[in-house]
């Protein structure tokens, strides 16, 4: 039986899986150092979740806090920096997008992850009144997953083109592109109506369609493909591409009787 | 309205008459000065500029998407297409936050080749930065010179990996080879060479220099509360006054142990920038020079010993049966780190340059996202190039030191 592809996650997956072989966890310590401990008191009941994690302190809150919490992060803890922003796709596994914060003190020298979980179709509030670096960020994110966010002054694609569809970093969105991806450029200079005379883009770098060279027996009297040469072929030039430097057909050459 | 198939030009429907008396300028996205592949639109009124959009995404190559494609080895050589001026600082951020993972540490000797690498990309990138910089904003000889002097370099790692750009001089673990012969002679004479060449032509020709100046001096002026709002880290957060560099403050490899100052501006502005990149320079090969002799003291092993993770040696794998099943098992399947999120800053020449891996226990991360400098430094732009010249736009885009490799990833 042919072997069952998940829909939902079209990444790439280990060819090999032990059925025995449990993942271990990187440790997660409780809370110790005196400034984490201070954040996390801080942020009080806005902390559903606190570890450290890697020397960095992760809290989990809820999506609908993540302003009030960055702000507290920011006025009482000295958390000044918000060096990344985005997501993490959950959807086939539980219909959630995971949103991390990415925070820096820069007196301190500490750094703080806050993580927060949104639904499918879920908006999440701006923090670029408290971040202007959240700008691009967000835009980034919603750009990549599709995420809306409330109240940010001009949440448009980034990276991506305006007219495009779909969101390239879902678990959904294959590697190399849906059908919009591969006819983009087609539909949108020539127009529908086009893709079958233009054809689809060819990504192999060493294709070769004017020649069959792979009749090694015929290297430098190469015929287009297909054709019959069980009778012998008629006698015409090639024509090499320009960039083909080699002339292997002895009979363009031009024999000198003496040195020049 | 214009039609936009049929291979007519295209211009993204902008209305370049205006009634408010503004004209609409594209700038890039192929404009030399663009340091890349920056499209800016630009609103001016008169030569003020009223409002800047940057557009980006013209080298978008989707490396986020291929991290999660490919297994965490295989990803490593696309690092180097991020910040292709300074490949090894990726490579080392990616390799690092992997390592801090796999919660292993790569041996001494690694660590003072990476540590010397590190510092080598960044004399590249600051001398790629002032020739560039200097051309932008008109001062062509700089440019001749600082390309010489990155050669050099460039030649250094040529010896050391046999890459000029994409350098993949960095493992999992540790590094792959060991310096070849007469390569510490090499790197001491270059320092000696760059400590000249910063001291007697690049600051000779440009400190001083009125024109230079006259171009730089309070041109793009960022507080310190915006540097740190709107994510600007390295220089651009430095040149604001706020002395905060990773090697010091959260030390990887060898940096906590190396005597080096960090040189701060509080001048806000690209002038003040301009003597940080000139300072830091020299600070690279003061930090250089103490390695060099940290790297006879050291064992010869290159890569860390983690069998689960990390091929052994090749003697050991053509020699001994297991080693061979393992570098099997990890090239045919890649690793499998443990589950858990990482974030891991490390500095790059442009600024903070940190990979975040989340990893559920596969042989590929389930996500990773790269946190580009200069990806933050070209969101400022909007800001930063309200109420400025035109003359000055493409000053401040060159003081920001942006590469678009890491902006579009």
């Amino acid at each position: 039986m042919r072997k069952y592809v998940p829909k939902d996650n079209v990444q790439g997956k280990a060819y090999y899986t032990d059925r025995f072989w449990v993942a271990p966890r990187v440790p997660r310590s409780e809370v110790e150092d005196a400034h984490f401990s201070a954040v996390v008191e801080a942020l009080g009941d806005l902390a559903k979740e606190s570890y450290v994690e890697i020397g960095q302190l992760v809290v989990h809150i809820d999506a609908s806090n993540n302003v009030a919490a960055l702000k507290t992060l920011k006025e009482k803890c000295g958390y000044t920096q918000c060096s990344e922003q985005s997501a993490v796709d959950y959807l086939a596994q539980d219909g959630e997008f995971e949103l991390f914060y990415q925070l820096l003190n820069v007196t301190e020298a500490k750094r703080v992850r806050v993580v927060c979980r949104i639904t499918e179709g879920e908006a999440i509030e701006s923090v670029t009144s408290l971040f202007k670096s959240a700008n691009f960020a967000e835009r980034e994110m919603f750009d990549m997953f599709g995420i809306k966010v409330n109240n940010h002054p001009f949440l448009k694609r980034i990276i991506m083109p305006d007219d495009w569809e779909g969101h390239p970093l879902l678990k959904t969105y294959p590697l190399h592109g849906d059908e919009f991806a591969s006819w983009y450029e087609v539909d949108k200079i020539f127009g529908k109506e086009y893709r079958d005379i233009i054809g689809p883009e060819n990504r192999d770098p060493a294709h070769i369609d004017r020649y069959d060279t792979k009749r090694f027996a015929r290297i430098g009297y190469e015929v287009p493909f297909g054709t019959d040469i069980s009778e012998g072929e008629e006698e015409q030039a090639i024509e090499y591409s320009d960039t083909f430097l080699v002339d292997y057909n002895k009979k363009a050459s031009k024999t000198l009787d003496k040195r020049r | 309205m214009q039609v936009s198939n049929k291979l007519t030009p295209f211009f993204e429907n902008l209305n370049f008459e205006r009634d408010d008396n503004t004209m609409v300028i594209n700038f890039g996205p192929q404009h030399p000065s663009a340091h890349g592949q920056l499209r800016l639109v630009l609103e001016l009124d008169g030569e003020q500029v009223v409002k800047a959009y940057p557009d980006i995404g013209y080298l978008h190559r989707g490396i986020e998407k291929m991290a999660e494609n490919m297994t965490y080895n295989e990803f490593l050589p696309t690092t180097d297409r991020l910040d292709y001026i300074a490949s090894t600082s990726n490579n080392y951020a990616y390799a690092l936050a992997v390592e801090k993972l796999l919660g292993i540490e790569a041996p001494r000797r690694a660590q003072v080749i990476r540590t010397m690498l590190l510092e080598l990309n960044r004399v590249i990138s600051h001398l790629f930065f002032i020739a560039t910089h200097a051309l932008d904003v008109g001062a062509m000889s700089v440019f001749l010179y600082a390309f010489r002097e990155r050669e050099f370099a460039m030649d250094l790692m040529e010896d050391y990996c046999g890459a000029r750009l994409t350098h993949s001089s960095v493992r999992i673990g540790g590094v792959p080879l060991d310096l070849p012969e007469g390569w510490l002679e090499n790197m001491a004479a270059f320092c000696d060479k760059v400590d000249y060449e910063v001291e007697h032509t690049y600051e000779a020709l440009l400190t001083e220099n009125r024109i230079w100046k006259m171009r730089l001096e309070d041109v793009g002026v960022i507080s310190a509360e915006d540097a740190l709002s709107w994510g600007c880290t390295g220089p651009m957060l430095r040149g604001s006054g706020v002395k905060y560099d990773i090697r010091k403050e959260e030390p990887y490899e060898l940096y906590s142990e190396l005597d080096f100052d960090i040189p701060v501006s509080d001048r806000c502005d690209s002038y003040g920038r301009y003597r940080m990149y000139m300072e830091e320079m020299k600070q690279s090969t003061r930090i250089i020079r103490q390695l060099i002799p940290m790297y006879a003291e050291t064992e010869p092993q290159l890569m860390a010993h983690a069998p689960q993770y990390i091929s052994a040696p090749k003697e050991e794998i053509m020699t001994q049966n297991y080693a061979l099943m393992q570098h099997f098992v990890l090239v045919t399947q890649g690793m499998r780190p443990p589950k858990g999120e990482v974030y891991v800053p490390t500095e790059s020449p442009k600024g903070e340059l940190g990979f975040y891996i989340k990893s559920e226990g596969e042989p590929y991360a389930y996500r990773l996202k790269c946190r580009a400098p200069s990806f933050f430094h070209t969101g400022l732009l909007q800001e930063l190039l309200v109420g400025t010249y035109i003359a000055d736009v493409v000053t401040i885009i060159g003081t920001t030191n942006i590469v678009f490799g890491e902006v579009d990833r």
